[in-house]
């Protein structure tokens, strides 16, 4: 008993410094050597400045963007406060939440449904993609909005379209982020009025 | 349901399958002390060790001794972790200046982790600096496993020693499970996870100008809109990928952020998604091979490995059904929503889902992770459709022996192989025998207290929050039987050692916080114990020739009555309190009700 107990003690010590240090500043070590941008979270820098993550999410609610999905991540997308809304699909808040934004919607884009993905919550309440569907419902109002054709944001929006993973896993996505980037640098906004 | 959903999901079993044979294998080599390719690497490691620890590694102990070291290495690491969480503003690698933990919480996090479990009332990002998560958190993550594997080992070798009075040696079963199976894998496993985009640093979060700065509209205590603009995005980092290998393979599910393996930092693509379900059923997938092994009957590890495939196909059939499926309310001519599966959307229920991994991901991912006792979620489980919400928790519920967590799943599966071949032995009036052991009173009688702890936990806390309001009807976040459903899905979670949650619960109360650590470690220590007791006595028995009356563990007869024992003991316990929950709550949606 008493040995055990020393023992205990001593393999706690031993052990925490291989699997608690040394193996978490090997693998660092590791990916910031082959994989830098990556284990660093693929940040997208624009003049200088940091602007997003390839793989995070932002609000996105101008009509002249192509808007993101609800997050019930802190005040919408924050990324250091990932959270899904929990609503149950019997949860009277969520039937109401879905109906408002569904009918906000569905008002600048007659005579369409709305896609399921963009009316309901992801789970990390940073997703940074929206489905094809989603993308294609709001082509019309961004290319009225940019005051340009909408074959030219089809084609920004397939640009954007990845397929399955080695074409099996997954689903097809969209990354809104970088759609909208690549909007502003194809067809910038005009200037403040 | 789509072609290709049931195609990702064939094609994740057949790797399961295929990689079973060789890891079991590499692991009896292991667990027998037998030659590997790794030993030129990890041979005079765990030589060091010894000689750092003391440890006398020709020493065999009894069952007694083998659960004493257990206990004792599980408080250490627990104290250890305790004193971390409370100190760390004080201890580096703490950019963000988290303040210590609080102690309630610091005591749930510290029985969550040393249990495998990984139920997490907090926000880690939020809460646990970069030295907690590593030193701490993801250390548990490996020595949890390695228990729980060193366990699983120790009731093998009882059913297959022939009077003997030991079991082996504790130290070192921990040691080779963690040594020559967790560290090599989880080190490529965490490089591959880097190449696909999960982060590994220790910068401070970084700030990110927002593309469209965002106005939000908060309303105080006293009624009055205040509107604020937010331009930046707070990036949180952290050394992620290291710690998400050993979660997802050790089956432990705690999260580097508190949503999991949804968060895009730990499971960016869809083939880190394929990774991380693989890597839950990995070892225990390949523990049924390695029982058939060391046993020398490998095709009654074939029969075991056929009944939790079963079992698991079930689960995510109905799982996968119930999310493809529309919400009945979102469903009606007032709202107009496109819920349809098309080739451009997955449609079905996507609250709660992440738009990469889609229904049949997310659906496959809540199965697995709770067919094992992994408890890693990339969806929202408070979120699914009540009957797909029912399929996690009846997998806890069924004991968590349909692949099971690591070395836990087998040795839960073993306590219902013993309940079967007594059920046999019943039905044919003979004594029943087990790979050519007498099943006795002795065994018997562990068994059923195995089996009977677990639910008592379970229905015992959860009757007792709801018999007080004042305790933790406020933290629910659901109403209606979902409400249920939460309080139900969270003492499973807990007894069950598996971490995932009906996420809208308010679990950092001082009543959950102190309940659920109570419910973690009657799950996981009085559990062990009689497994360990059944153990000792098997490996004392003599053998016992097969005779015409014996009845064979290895034939697709013997695979029916093993899942239905498990179903039988099952249902017969929880179908009252889910009938309450989901069940109820699934029969009030079709009827169009909401809360």
């Amino acid at each position: 008993m008493r040995r055990n107990i020393i023992t205990a003690i001593l393999y706690t010590l031993v052990t925490t410094i291989i699997f608690g240090v040394a193996y978490p500043l090997l693998v660092t070590g590791a990916a910031q050597l082959l994989f830098k941008d990556k284990a660093n979270g693929q940040l997208i820098t624009e003049n200088g400045t940091v602007v997003g993550s390839h793989l995070l999410g932002q609000s996105f609610s101008a009509p002249t963007y192509f808007h993101s999905r609800p997050s019930a991540a802190g005040n919408g997308y924050d990324a250091a406060n990932s959270s899904g809304s929990n609503y149950a699909p019997t949860n009277q808040k969520l039937i109401d939440r879905v109906k408002g934004d569904a009918a906000a919607a569905n008002a600048d884009h007659p005579g369409t449904d709305v896609p399921v993905d963009l009316v309901t919550a992801s789970g990390s309440g940073l997703d940074p993609d929206i489905t094809p569907a989603a993308a294609e419902y709001q082509v019309a109002r961004v290319a009225k909005e940019r005051h340009i054709s909408e074959s030219a944001v089809h084609d920004l929006v397939a640009k954007h379209t990845q397929a399955r993973q080695f074409g099996v896993l997954g689903e097809p996505r969209v990354n809104v982020l970088e759609l909208n980037l690549d909007l502003d640098h194809t067809a910038p906004l005009v200037a403040a009025k | 349901m789509t072609a290709n959903g049931w195609f990702q999901i064939l094609l994740f079993f057949a790797l399961v399958l295929v990689c079973a044979k060789p890891i079991g294998i590499y692991m009896a080599r292991v667990f027998g002390r037998e030659k590997t390719f790794a030993d030129v690497i990890f041979r005079p490691l765990e030589r060091v060790i010894y000689k750092l620890t003391g440890i006398d590694e020709t020493h065999e102990m009894r069952w007694t001794e083998y659960a004493i070291a257990m206990l004792v290495f599980s408080l250490a690491t627990l104290l250890v972790t305790y004193a971390i969480e409370r100190l760390q503003y004080f201890l580096p690698l703490n950019p963000q200046h988290l303040a210590g933990v609080p102690a309630d919480l610091a005591w749930n996090t510290a029985v969550s982790f040393t249990t495998n479990t990984n139920w997490q009332s907090y926000v880690p990002e939020t809460t646990m600096s970069y030295l907690t998560q590593m030193l701490t958190l993801a250390y548990h993550n490996f020595f949890s496993a390695a228990v729980g594997m060193a366990l699983a080992v120790a009731l093998i070798r009882g059913i297959a020693r022939r009077e003997s009075k030991t079991l082996g040696n504790f130290w070192v079963d921990t040691t080779r499970a963690s040594l020559w199976v967790l560290l090599p894998t989880c080190f490529i496993y965490a490089l591959l996870l880097v190449s696909q985009g999960v982060v590994q640093n220790f910068r401070p979060y970084d700030q990110a100008k927002l593309v469209q700065p965002l106005t939000v509209t908060t309303t105080g205590a006293d009624g009055k809109a205040t509107t604020q603009t937010v331009t930046t995005q707070s990036i949180a980092q952290g050394p992620v990928a290291s710690q998400e290998a050993i979660k997802m393979l050790g089956t432990n599910g705690g999260g580097f952020f508190n949503t999991n393996s949804a968060h895009p930092f730990e499971n960016p693509t869809p083939f880190s998604n394929f990774l991380e379900m693989f890597s839950i059923f990995l070892i225990p997938a390949g523990l049924t091979v390695t029982l058939g092994r060391m046993t020398k009957a490998p095709a009654h590890g074939w029969a075991v490995f056929a009944a939790m495939a079963a079992l698991f196909f079930v689960g995510v059939f109905v799982a996968y059904y119930a999310e493809a499926k529309p919400n009945p309310l979102l469903h009606s001519t007032a709202i107009h929503v496109d819920q349809h599966t098309t080739a451009a959307q997955p449609g079905g229920n996507m609250e709660g889902k992440e738009v990469r991994f889609g229904i049949a991901n997310s659906a496959l991912f809540a199965t697995v992770t709770t067919d094992a006792s992994c408890g890693a979620v990339n969806a929202m489980h408070d979120s699914f459709m009540p009957l797909g919400g029912l399929v996690p928790l009846v997998n806890i519920m069924l004991g968590e022996v349909i692949f099971g967590g690591v070395g836990a799943g087998l040795y839960g599966m073993l306590i219902f192989v013993v309940l079967a071949v007594f059920i046999a032995g019943l039905m044919v009036g003979r004594t029943p025998e087990y790979l050519g052991k007498k099943i006795e009173s002795y065994d018997v009688k562990m068994a059923m207290l195995y089996t009977l702890i677990f639910p008592l936990s379970i229905l015992g806390f959860s009757a007792v929050t709801l018999m007080m309001p004042n305790l933790g009807l406020s933290s629910l976040a659901n109403g209606g039987p979902h409400g249920l459903s939460e309080i139900l899905y969270a003492f499973t979670s807990a007894t069950g050692n598996n971490g995932s949650a009906f996420g809208g619960l308010n679990a950092n109360t001082h009543w959950y916080n102190l309940s659920l650590g109570v419910a973690m470690l009657i799950g996981r220590f009085l559990m062990v114990i009689p497994v360990l007791a059944i153990a000792g006595n098997l490996a004392k028995k003599k053998l016992v020739p097969p005779s015409p009356g014996t009845f064979p563990v290895h034939t697709p007869l013997f695979t029916v009555l093993l899942i239905g024992t498990i179903l039988i003991v099952g249902a017969l316990t929880f179908f009252p309190a889910l009938s309450l929950g989901p069940v109820l709550e699934h029969l009030l949606l079709q009827a169009g009700k909401a809360y």
